[in-house]
């Protein structure tokens, strides 16, 4: 397990929407090593979202384990995995999520708020971070007043507040134009250079191809890699 | 950290600000309710107190009082001048004192006013009159035995606005009820509005003006010798009483009493007025509170979204809480600011009107800082209380859930 920084191992997740059982996940198993950048690709209905949110540590399965830096986080309160979350994965969200009372400055040093740290520091890297996603003119501007690659990339600052060891991107291009989509994945992949663990969820293969390796899910398993 | 999540909570109050405002508005409305009821209520009461003038505890008071029997058919038996010589016996009586206070229409210079006429009795009682009830000139001087066709007359009667037409000086001529007087003297300010508005003149005068049957009497005030007991005077003049009434034991057809006990009366029956009105001013309070709380749960329901977004982005539950406890408890807080100025502005102002128009001192305010500090304290608990449930239900929000609410 050396390297790994992420691994499901045999994970189900079953919802009980009224009479019927759905499982979204049928014992998905997959590990994801350290600055490896992994694109997870399936049709709708194929688990890619549960399976985001196992990976995320948004939720936890219903049978099997996650291991996250060789901890297994399966069976952790909310509180606890909200904690993991905020520290070690940074979330960027096929529509943006940024928070539209807060300013780009003040939505980027909101991670770095729910992990106590102070105030100097939050505005000090919230900025140092604007300014690598090339929006430093724009860092007091609400959402509203960015254009949706703006958005995007101010929501890459976010993911990068805390400096976490994985970046999760769930269809990060998918309410952007392609040329747009294109600048996103860039830094992506810029990020990926320096080292972070980049996991992409996208059903464009045309977006996936910036990936080292795809899991084909279908069906709540992983049918393939490339 | 805290002062980032007030920082937090402002942002998103000023983002609803039409909400924010229509739901303190109901906690204004109930703080204000408060402050000023209570303000109000507590002036009332020191006003009463007034009333009562500085009395002492060596006197007590023999008035009449309703016998028994079917509601309607109960009639008054006036105290007598029996009575009263009988009183003046009891061991332990210094001196007593037999009073009329009588309703009556006063007119001067073509203007007519409704006011008490009470009377002076001659000799030592005068003495015991005048010093219970500081009774001293402002002008002119007090009435004397022998006094006829004399009347003096309380401070407010004397003023420029008294609403009698010219103002009454001393020298001036008075008509009660149909016969004049010349006024002798103007007293001194007493701070009671009954004894201020008072016309007294002595008692031969009052009995004919005013057709009182020679017996009777209103009220005997009696002093008590200095080194008596006085609740053991009280019980022997009570004694006295039945046997010359000829009444059994808790069958009383009038009462002695100490001013002290009658202001105790007064003051509970007050106090139940004021506690009708503060149970009123707390539902008030209440309804404001709910409406803080369905405020709150629109308010985490509209941002479902946002909540799952903070929760993914590493917001404990406990910092999602904290967050929606802070907003509640700033629209209460800011709301019972607002609230405590305006009932202590709507306070001062009835009683500012009801002395300029109606004159009277029985209007009047009277705020303590505790009361405002209480209230605005109060309404802060009361925010934070009402806001608890919905930031619960905030914080127990499972963030794919919460993520995946559209708006």
């Amino acid at each position: 397990m050396k390297g790994t920084i992420i691994k499901l191992d045999n994970v189900w997740k079953i919802y009980q929407m009224g009479e019927v059982k759905v499982e979204a996940l049928r014992g998905l198993s997959l590990e994801i090593k350290k600055g490896e950048f992994v694109a997870i690709m399936g049709p709708s209905g194929s688990g890619k979202s549960t399976a985001v949110n196992m990976i995320g540590c948004l939720d936890v399965p219903t049978k099997g384990h996650i291991y996250l830096d060789q901890h297994d986080i399966s069976k952790l309160s909310e509180s606890d995995l909200a904690q993991i979350r905020g520290r070690k994965i940074g979330f960027i969200f096929q529509q943006f999520n940024l928070i539209n009372t807060l300013t780009a400055l003040e939505n980027v040093a909101l991670p770095m708020l729910f992990q106590n740290t102070d105030r100097e520091t939050r505005l000090k890297t919230a900025n140092r971070l604007l300014e690598l996603v090339e929006l430093g003119e724009r860092m007091n501007h609400k959402p509203n007043e960015l254009s949706g690659g703006q958005q995007q990339r101010v929501a890459i600052a976010r993911s990068l507040s805390n400096d976490p060891e994985v970046v999760l991107a769930d269809e990060p291009t998918g309410n952007l134009d392609s040329k747009t989509g294109e600048i996103v994945i860039n830094f992506l992949g810029k990020l990926n250079k320096e080292g972070k663990t980049i996991i992409m969820v996208t059903h464009d293969a045309n977006v996936a191809r910036h990936a080292q390796r795809i899991e084909h899910l279908k069906d709540g398993r992983v049918v393939k890699r490339s | 950290m805290l002062k980032d999540y007030f920082i937090f909570s402002v942002k998103n109050l000023r983002n609803r600000k039409l909400r924010s405002w229509l739901t303190m508005i109901g906690i204004i409305i109930g703080i204000t309710a408060v402050v000023s009821l209570i303000g109000m209520g507590q002036g009332l009461k020191t006003a009463i107190s007034l009333q009562f003038g500085d009395l002492g505890t060596d006197k007590l008071a023999v008035q009449a009082s309703g016998g028994f029997g079917p509601p309607g058919t109960a009639v008054v038996k006036p105290l007598t001048k029996d009575n009263l010589e009988k009183v003046k016996k009891v061991s332990g009586v210094k001196i007593a004192a037999g009073r009329l206070i009588k309703p009556g229409k006063i007119e001067h210079d073509d203007h007519a006013g409704f006011g008490y006429a009470a009377s002076m009795p001659d000799g030592d009682a005068r003495k015991l009159i005048e010093e219970a009830q500081n009774l001293e000139a402002e002008s002119g001087r007090l009435l004397k035995d022998g006094d006829k066709g004399k009347v003096m007359l309380g401070s407010n009667l004397g003023e420029q606005d008294a609403g009698l037409g010219k103002q009454i000086v001393v020298g001036s001529k008075v008509l009660i009820e149909g016969g004049e007087f010349e006024v002798v003297g103007i007293l001194k300010k007493l701070g009671s509005f009954i004894l201020d508005n008072v016309v007294f003149m002595n008692e031969e005068d009052l009995r004919e003006t005013l057709d009182v049957p020679q017996e009777d009497y209103d009220i005997i005030v009696i002093q008590v010798q200095q080194n008596a007991d006085i609740a053991e005077v009280q019980q022997r003049v009570e004694k006295v009483m039945r046997s010359e009434r000829d009444v059994k034991e808790g069958e009383e057809d009038f009462t002695v009493q100490t001013p002290q006990a009658l202001l105790g009366q007064v003051n509970s029956i007050l106090f139940g007025v004021q506690l009708f009105v503060y149970i009123i001013a707390g539902i008030s309070i209440l309804v404001g509170g709910i409406g803080i709380m369905n405020t709150m749960f629109t308010s985490v329901l509209e941002r479902t979204k946002e909540i799952g977004i903070m929760k993914s982005i590493g917001a404990r539950n406990s910092s999602v809480f904290s967050l929606f406890f802070i907003e509640s408890g700033m629209i209460g807080s800011i709301g019972g600011i607002i609230g405590a100025v305006f009932g202590v502005l709507f306070a001062l102002g009835l009683a500012f009107i009801g002395k300029s128009l109606l004159g009277s001192d029985l209007i009047r305010a009277e705020i303590s800082p505790w009361l405002v500090i209480g209230s605005v304290l109060g309404s802060f608990a009361l925010g934070s209380l009402f806001g608890i449930l919905p930031a619960i239900k905030a914080a127990k929000l499972s963030p794919v859930d919460a993520l995946r609410y559209a708006k």
